[in-house]
């Protein structure tokens, strides 16, 4: 690991000043993503910003239909929370499945968004229930916020605060993991909600992205598992490598959206 | 850059200093000598460097010592309770469920996070909860059968 330097800021307002002062200043949350690319050197920030001393930022709140979870929630929180369980949850369901219990007690959502891995999961979760990401900026929906492979909408000095979900009708995750890291070869979070019926995929592409084809069949036929026979998900532009290629990403998108519908009921 | 972390590990409390790059667990073998948690890859994923942090087990090969500054930290070390092992080390022990034990004081702790949040955890409910602890050695199934016993033991 290259050297940097460490602050630990008390209020957003200093943490996203920091980063405004020192472009090559980075947040650290959990760390589980941060860290191992520190060790391996694949990054040199000249500081840390540790959120891990603001208060506030953790934390769970249902409100009428809308559950808002702050960007440093952890993993496990999330997935043990009766409320999230209670309220949504395929959410909760999808935390329980990031990774492994070790890096479920430290990595956080607002971490996990920030990074937009290509493969990771709540970003399915975000743009499946056309979630609010709230920054220390401005509110931005999940679909403008992601923007591309491990690229968002957020700025340099901007930071994720909170992220709101909309209670949906009904709503679930299926992942295909890669059995050594668990992230998704695909995954699929499918939602009935009150603006319609959305289908959110991630791992298959460059980033998380909308199966319109498959929303499209699902709103013409009804939103039930049968509806999706037949239909195809174009394998162009999709992600080839030793684990799957493209063709076979594509398949699993209408096979892992299928079982999501059967599973939401 | 140098910064001076305070916090409690196996119930006595310390002080260091050390560099904001420095991971718990080079806090704890190097400056601490508490050489039971080990280092078994540079990916985040063996679990052999598990230990507690504020009760819940975490990986400290990718926690920085700054990170644990204030926190209670508890390691392999202090599992033990004057000179009688943990349940869970005593299991291990019994049935086998180490070979090299490069693995076990990872194991052997994220084990006992299991236990204290579910006392009676199925065969399958361990497999899953072990899935950040990779074992080349025993092919896990007397790994299994350990906190199986272990969680019965502790149930009295
Ligand atoms: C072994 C292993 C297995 C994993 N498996 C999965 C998996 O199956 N599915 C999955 O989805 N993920 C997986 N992960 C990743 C894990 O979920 C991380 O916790 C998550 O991606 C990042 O969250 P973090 O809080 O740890 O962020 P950090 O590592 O602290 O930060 C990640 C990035 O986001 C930035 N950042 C952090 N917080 C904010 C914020 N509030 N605002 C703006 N920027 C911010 C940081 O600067 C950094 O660039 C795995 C990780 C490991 C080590
Ligand atoms: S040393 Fe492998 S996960 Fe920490
Ligand atoms: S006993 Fe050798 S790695 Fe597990």
């Amino acid at each position: 690991m290259y050297a940097f330097t460490y602050q630990k800021p008390k209020t957003v307002a200093e943490a996203a000043a920091a980063l405004a002062a020192d472009g090559d200043a980075k947040v650290v949350s959990g760390g589980q993503t941060l860290i191992p690319t520190l060790k391996q050197r694949l990054a040199a920030p000249s500081a840390l910003v540790d959120l891990g001393s603001i208060e506030g930022l953790a934390g769970i709140t249902v409100a009428g239909d809308t559950v808002t979870i702050g960007a440093m929630t952890k993993h496990a929180a999330v997935a043990h929370s009766a409320e999230v369980q209670g309220a949504i949850p395929a959410l909760a369901a999808l935390a329980e499945g990031i990774g492994d219990p070790q890096v479920r007690n430290r990595g956080t959502i607002g971490g996990s968004i920030a990074n937009h891995d290509p493969a990771a999961d709540y970003p399915a979760g975000c743009l499946g229930l056309g979630a609010t990401i709230v920054t220390s900026k401005r509110e931005l929906s999940a679909d403008d916020f992601f923007t591309g492979m491990f690229s968002t909408a957020l700025e340099d000095d901007e930071l994720v605060t909170a992220v709101r979900f909309p209670k949906p009708k009904r709503a679930a995750y299926a992942k295909f993991p890669n059995p050594a890291s668990r992230y998704a070869i695909v995954g699929v979070f499918v939602a009935d909600t009150a603006s319609g019926i959305r289908v959110a995929v991630t791992g298959a592409g460059g980033g998380v992205f909308r199966a319109t084809e498959l929303e499209a069949a699902l709103t013409a036929k009804g939103f039930a598992a049968g509806s999706l026979d037949g239909v195809t998900v174009s394998s162009d532009g999709l992600n080839s490598d030793i684990h799957a290629s493209a063709e076979y990403r594509a398949h699993l998108i209408t096979v892992m959206a299928k079982r999501a519908v059967a599973a939401a009921g | 850059m140098q910064v001076e972390v305070s916090l409690t590990v196996n119930g006595a409390a310390v002080t260091a200093t050390v560099e904001p790059r420095t991971l718990l667990v080079q806090l704890l073998r190097e400056h601490l000598a508490l050489t039971g948690t080990h280092v078994g890859c540079d990916t985040s994923q063996c679990g052999a460097c598990v230990v507690h942090v504020n009760g819940a087990s975490v990986k400290s090969c990718t926690m920085l010592a700054v990170q644990a500054d204030g926190a209670s930290v508890t390691t392999i070390e202090g599992l033990a309770t004057d000179g009688t092992l943990h349940p869970v080390q005593e299991a291990f022990r019994e049935h086998h469920g180490l070979q090299c034990g490069f693995c076990t004081p990872g194991m052997v702790m994220s084990a006992v996070d299991l236990l204290q949040n579910n006392t009676s955890p199925s065969e399958a409910e361990i497999r899953e909860w072990l899935e950040g602890n990779i074992c080349r050695c025993t092919g896990y199934h007397n790994i299994v059968k350990a906190v199986q016993h272990a969680a019965a033991a502790m149930r009295g």
